[in-house]
């Protein structure tokens, strides 16, 4: 522990002799530099040093002529973060810290909606999220405006706008009325990514069927199983057609094709016949006694 | 007489802090963090994920093993690090950061839960190194902004930034 503190201590004030020289001797460094601007630091004395750039998101090195002033060209520092500037000529270093900071312009948006698929009109049924970054990939945490849109297949649009909070926005958007494919747009300035919203109908709203005989069977067959806004169930939808009588029981599965679904069953003296497709039931049809 | 005081206790917070293997570590009460409810589950295993990432990138800046950064960085912030760990190789330096103090935020967890962000005040220890010749340390109090994503196991590290406090 004793060996720790020590070598703490003396870290600590390692860590301040260098910060005195910066001070007083003549490392002159900018206080914030944009992302992949260019920047200069001027150093004093004569001679030649290296002049190490050091972060976690990069590293620079530069041969410097002490008095001189060092110019790093645009993009040479293009990573957010912060960076200590470190010059090292012959026994003896200097250095300072600075920042570099993300483009106040974002370029490249991020854009993550879900879900990729679902039932029409739900309320905030789809979410948005935007990272917006810079050209060279870094967080733009100035607040910005997004604008997002959500276009349905019918031209319907729904438009919300958000503003970033430390790099990012979110909104939620109601699915539509009308089933079909919907595009879903981000905005900030020039930068814009799309993403594809796969609306599909909703619960069944509607199923009727109707029976007629067919010899010594019972034709059944539904109208077009609808939902609540009048979007046809896709095809493939099993609907169930259940036959009681006196002695039992008959069940039809069935899958929907162009909309409907039809099927004999046998047509026992006072049966009743019901139709259901998932958790909805529709109507129910009883069979006169001979 | 208070000042001399101050200065004293906050050498010796530093000290402590700095000494000890583990980085003191405050999390502020997460009462809203957008537009999801954060289960204290997750953000149990979101803070140990990312101070988990401050270890595994110090040791890979300070060994400059860009397989160090495998478990607990992806995307952007690993490729950028592990960038940084090439050029130290080529310049023939090293780097270490011990991370003293984080006081964490986290501050948003996305609708769908496939990102999270926080924001740490964080104080750390930096030294730059040629081989075992120290060329310049510091003391740094910085705020990083990171946002994580969920993998098969743990949260990783996807946006690694620092900005001015």
């Amino acid at each position: 522990m004793k060996s720790k503190c020590t070598f703490l201590l003396g870290g600590l004030i390692l860590a301040a002799v260098p910060l005195a020289l910066a001070q007083t001797g003549g490392l002159r460094l900018p206080k914030t530099v944009e992302a992949g601007s260019a920047f200069s630091i001027q150093s004093s004395g004569s001679g030649t040093a290296f002049l190490y750039i050091v972060g976690p998101g990069q590293v620079l090195r530069r041969d410097v002529q002490l008095g001189e002033t060092t110019f790093f060209a645009p993009g040479d520092l293009h990573n957010a973060g912060r960076y200590l500037a470190v010059l090292v000529g012959g026994s003896s270093t200097e250095n300072g810290a600075f920042d570099v900071t993300a483009a106040h312009q974002p370029m490249v948006l991020s854009f993550l909606a879900k879900p990729s698929r679902l039932p029409v009109d739900l309320h905030d049924g789809i979410s948005g999220v935007v990272y917006a970054f810079d050209a060279f990939q870094n967080l733009v945490l100035v607040p910005t405006q997004v604008s997002f849109q959500l276009t349905s297949v019918t031209g319907a649009e729904q438009m919300r706008t958000a503003l970033t909070r430390n790099g990012v926005a979110w909104t939620k958007m109601n699915s539509a009325a009308q089933e079909g494919v919907a595009k879903f747009v981000a905005r900030v300035g020039d930068a814009t990514s799309t993403r594809v919203i796969q609306q599909v109908p909703g619960n069944p709203c509607h199923l009727r069927m109707s029976a007629r005989p067919s010899g010594q069977r019972l034709a059944v067959e539904t109208e077009p199983v609808r939902d609540c806004n009048g979007n046809a169930l896709p095809d493939g939808t099993i609907v169930t057609f259940t036959e009681t009588y006196s002695e039992g029981e008959s069940t039809v599965d069935v899958p929907l094709k162009r909309g409907v679904a039809r099927t004999d069953m046998p047509a026992y003296s006072g049966a009743k016949v019901s139709v259901a497709t998932g958790v909805f039931i529709g109507n129910e049809i009883h069979l006169g006694k001979k | 007489m208070t000042k001399p005081l101050l200065i004293m206790c906050s050498l010796f917070t530093a000290i402590v802090a700095l000494g000890s293997d583990h980085p003191a570590v405050r999390v502020a009460p997460t009462d809203s963090v957008g537009p999801r409810p954060l289960e204290r589950q997750t953000e149990t295993a979101v803070t140990r994920d990312y101070l988990q990432a401050w270890r595994s990138m110090s040791d890979a800046l300070d060994q400059n093993r860009t397989d160090l950064l495998n478990q607990d960085f992806i995307g952007t912030a690993k490729e950028k690090l592990a960038d940084t760990i090439r050029e130290q190789a080529n310049l023939g330096i090293h780097t270490r950061y011990r991370d003293g103090a984080h006081d964490l935020h986290l501050v948003f967890y996305s609708p769908e839960g496939l990102s999270i962000q926080l924001v740490d005040t964080v104080e750390y220890y930096m030294e730059v190194l040629d081989r075992d010749k120290v060329l310049a340390a510091q003391h740094v109090r910085a705020r990083y902004v990171a946002v994580l994503t969920p993998t098969e196991i743990r949260w990783k590290v996807r946006v690694f930034q620092a900005e001015p406090e």
